[in-house]
């Protein structure tokens, strides 16, 4: 039974770190309606230039932080006024064709400059079992996998005030709804959208350096975002709960079937069984656990 | 010469409803033809064969798989490499397991298998659409290989995983030069792209296309959408199984399901939003023009840096591959999303004009 | 009206019709019927359910309640493929083509369920497939001529402007030889002259091939001059049904025309 349990936490804390990088999905989605293939790819961008930084200048964290910040929002204002603009109006699978290109792009360029080399990031949090748990419940329980998703959980809970409280948030629900009449109301729609991409840029950042800190940085981290994709079926490309919950449940349901399904199977599941698992989900519900459902007018 | 359609009238339907109606088409295309299939073999060397001619048509045929399958259908998929995958790997099957059986005839089966396996991944497109639809062909694309790995019976329990590809003989005719590898592929490709357009021009291209363009609409004039949208994924991944197999068969001489990964399937959708999304020229000027712009791009780097001295360090220019293949994806969307095919396009209309500008 | 007209027997009842969207209701309660070979027109204020009427029709939108009687047989609910086979078409309010097709296409498919071939007779191009391409053609190209969109047949209708993207689509639904035709809105957005036209194009296809047509319109006076009988929606409610005249003088259609202080 305690087996289980480990096993069921450590998938629930994995899946906070899925909904991470789901977020940086939905909060485009939801301002632009773009979904954004190359999320991942500015996953991997985030935590090279943090590293690269770092070394290059053996600068402290929250200096390389607050600089690979600033060439994140720099990225994501870029790819808004390049890629995206001209293509507003154009069908969302266009766009989406268009992020793939982005993708590529963005993983060349980030190798260009900063070398293949997979390097190692270092947020001074030890991979190790909580004491107190282990002694108190008989659990193992990571030290880094609960800090991190304290910090995602941290994160998710910022952003949702800010789409669902304040005013750029709800210009922002208004954007996403209907652009032109967004703008016929005085939303300023092209602030709106550099805001999301930035913020966007700065999930991307948090998200590059926890899966940085615990994989390594490598090529390996654009996959993550390969990760999120069946995180954003289960839970609708428009709900940043869904977002949670989902990650939640992809990260749980991975775990377990990894341990308890793989051994039948001759293991290595984890590749797909989230898309399964997201796939069975969709032809039950096919907007997703919170996404919203639309009526088709003729 | 002139490029003019004046003075060809059409007196019947039947000669209004060919693929080349005006003349001029028909004889560049008959040109076209017989450099492929005569001038081609004479003059191409060895490299320009393997490297170069062989996959560019390989490419095609799983390009026009996929133009199917989203330039006319509509529906995007991302694991075009998983089906060939299946083409492949079935192809060798029924090569290996059935005894006397003709190559053309494992590549047909092997097509059809990938047909069906398509069919069971085009299910979910009954009631999703759009990129949810893409993300559910990424489990294709994870699924099928691993699956083809884990259960060795496919490798014919061989323990490595990879195995070679029986050898391309038809009726006593053994194509082992590169030319009569060229040949054979080249006269499938041809025989199959024909075969695909006229699928286009007929009730179920149209049908296709009707769906694409609004589905409701369709289904109001009694199109099914069920049987129009497995149609589709069943032709389409027919296609890309025939192209995995040829792949497998004429390329790369082993079948190995981890040749078959997500990069081919971006690689392959990159072939079709080049060239052009919803037409058959476009699949093949796509094809040619990402097979050819590594190769290209890696000439010019090598040759660029030595010439100023410098020595690449290595990986850059398959860096600089991605960065360049990027930026003409979000270029070609921006400024020409119909792609190459529609540059032609309208190069012939100018053609028709000049020397006049309207 | 040509006096050889014929108006026959009830085609088309619809009886105690509701259409709910979630806690919304669009339809309330609605029953009328349509006559073999008439003009039927379907109007009402904005929001009044008259789209909503025409989709239960064909069977885009499945009614909560009532019934739908077609040529003596009685359906619970449509749905489009039946619809289209037992020979109701339509047209719709936005224009609903096949913007990446020509023309041609675009009315060819129409007729995509009187096409026969199989999937390996359309990839030879061969023997029958041909000749059934070639015979639909023919009857296409009747269809081209009877609207006068000779000149546009191979351009794709994205762009062509909008009156004429409005006749290829009614062109569309004609291919498919329909029994009962459903105009949404033929003429909104149109100018005068292409009004007349496409005034003359319903009166002939009624008078020629004796089409049942149902259509829902704003113009009130093309409402009164073409149509044999008019059913009035407001709010999802039926408040008025006859003949154009008696419907004008109807108190309550001119109520909710004109607005009343309640």
């Amino acid at each position: 039974m305690s087996f289980f349990l480990e096993v069921l936490i450590g998938g629930l804390l994995a899946g906070v770190m899925y909904s991470l990088v789901a977020l940086g999905f939905v909060l485009i989605y939801k301002a632009s309606g773009v979904f954004n293939f190359a999320q991942g790819a500015m996953v991997f961008f985030a935590a090279l230039t943090f590293t690269g930084l770092q070394e290059a200048w053996q600068l402290p964290l929250w200096l390389a932080f607050v600089l690979t910040l600033g060439v994140m929002v720099g990225v994501g204002i870029a790819t808004e006024r390049v890629v995206l603009r001209p293509l507003v109006n154009q069908p969302q699978i266009t766009l989406f064709m268009a992020t793939i290109g982005l993708a590529f792009f963005i993983e060349g360029v980030a190798q260009l400059v900063w070398g293949t080399n997979i390097r190692r990031l270092d947020l001074g949090l030890q991979d190790e079992p909580i004491e107190a748990v282990m002694e108190r419940f008989n659990l193992l329980v990571s030290k880094f996998d609960l800090v991190a998703a304290l910090v995602a959980g941290a994160l998710v809970t910022v952003l949702a005030v800010f789409f669902n409280k304040t005013r750029i948030g709800r210009a922002l629900r208004a954007v996403a709804d209907d652009h032109q009449a967004a703008l016929a109301v005085g939303i300023p729609l092209k602030q709106i959208w550099a805001i999301v991409w930035s913020v966007a840029g700065f999930v991307a950042l948090v998200a590059g350096l926890l899966w940085g800190a615990r994989n390594g940085v490598q090529f390996a981290l654009t996959f993550v975002a390969l990760k999120a994709l069946p995180v954003l079926i289960l839970g609708g490309f428009e709900s940043i709960l869904g977002a949670i919950v989902g990650g939640l449940i992809i990260g749980a349901a991975e775990k377990l079937a990894e341990v308890y399904l793989g051994q039948y199977v001759g293991g290595g599941i984890e590749g797909w069984f989230a898309y399964a698992l997201a796939l069975l989900f969709l032809l039950i519900r096919p907007e997703g656990l919170f996404g919203e459902r639309h009526i088709d007018r003729v | 010469m002139f490029y003019r359609e004046a003075g060809q009238f059409k007196t019947s339907y039947a000669t209004d409803q060919q693929i080349f109606p005006i003349r001029q088409d028909r004889i560049a295309m008959a040109v076209l033809l017989a450099v492929a299939f005569v001038a081609v073999p004479l003059a191409a060397s060895p490299y320009w064969l393997t490297a170069i001619l062989i996959p560019f048509l390989t490419f095609s045929l799983a390009a026009i798989g996929l133009n199917i399958l989203t330039g006319y259908a509509g529906q995007l998929s991302l694991g075009s490499a998983a089906f060939m995958a299946v083409g492949a790997v079935a192809a060798y099957n029924f090569e290996a397991r059935v005894p006397g059986m003709p190559l053309l005839g494992s590549f047909v089966l092997g097509g059809l298998t990938a047909a069906g396996v398509g069919v069971l991944f085009g299910l979910p497109s009954l009631r999703i659409k759009g990129f949810y639809l893409a993300v559910a062909t990424l489990a294709a694309q994870f699924f099928i290989p691993w699956l083809l790995v884990k259960v060795s019976w496919f490798s014919n329990d061989s323990t490595s995983g990879a195995i070679s590809t029986q050898p391309l003989e038809i009726a006593g005719w053994l194509a082992d030069t590169p030319t009569e590898k060229y040949l054979l592929v080249l006269t499938i490709v041809a025989v199959m792209a024909l075969v695909a357009k006229n699928l286009i021009r007929s009730a179920t291209g149209r049908a296709w296309m009707a769906v694409r363009d609004m589905d409701v609409a369709a289904e109001v004039i009694g199109i099914r959408i069920v049987r129009t949208k497995l149609t589709a994924f069943a032709v389409s991944s027919f296609y890309c199984g025939v192209a995995g197999a040829l792949y497998a068969f004429a390329n790369l001489g082993s079948v190995q399901p981890e040749d078959f990964n997500l990069d081919l399937s971006f690689r392959i959708l990159f072939m079709i939003i080049v060239g052009g999304v919803g037409s058959m020229a476009g699949s093949f000027l796509g094809a040619a023009f990402i097979t050819l712009l590594p190769i290209a791009l890696d000439l010019l780097l090598t040759d660029g840096a030595a010439a100023i001295g410098l020595a690449l360090p290595p990986g850059v220019a398959s860096m600089a591959q991605l960065v360049v293949f990027g930026a003409l994806i979000i270029f070609f969307l921006i400024v020409e999303p119909h792609g190459l095919a529609r540059l032609w396009q309208i190069g012939k209309e100018k053609a028709r004009l000049w020397p006049f500008p309207y | 009206m040509a006096p050889q007209r014929h108006i026959g027997d009830v085609m088309l009842s619809l009886e105690h019709i509701s259409l709910a969207f979630g806690g919304v209701k669009a339809l309330t309660d609605i029953g009328f019927d349509v006559r073999d070979g008439e003009i039927r027109a379907i109007i009402g204020p904005n929001g009044a359910g008259k789209s909503s009427m025409l989709n239960i029709i064909n069977g885009v939108y499945q009614p909560t309640e009532g019934r739908i009687v077609f040529e003596g047989r009685e359906y619970r609910r449509m749905d489009p493929h039946r619809a289209a086979s037992m020979g109701i078409a339509r047209t719709f309010q936005n224009i609903a083509l096949f913007k990446g097709m020509s023309v041609l296409d675009n009315i060819m498919t129409g007729r995509n369920l009187k096409m026969r071939s199989g999937l390996l007779a359309q990839a030879l191009y061969v023997g029958p497939n041909r000749r059934e391409e070639l015979v639909h053609r023919e009857k296409v190209e009747h269809i081209i001529d009877f609207l006068q969109i000779e000149s546009v047949r191979k351009t794709p209708v994205g762009r062509l402007p909008y009156g004429v993207q409005k006749r290829v689509e009614l062109a569309r639904a004609l291919a498919a030889e329909p029994r009962l035709l459903l105009l949404d809105e033929p003429m909104a957005g149109m100018n005068l002259e292409e009004k007349q036209d496409m005034c003359r194009f319903i009166l002939d296809v009624n008078d020629e091939f004796g089409t049942t047509i149902v259509l829902i319109e704003h113009d009130m006076g093309v409402v009164m001059d073409i149509s044999d009988r008019v059913v009035v929606l407001d709010y999802g409610r039926k408040i008025g049904d006859g003949p154009p005249d008696e419907v004008r003088s109807n108190q309550a259609v001119v109520d909710a025309y004109l607005g009343v202080a309640h």
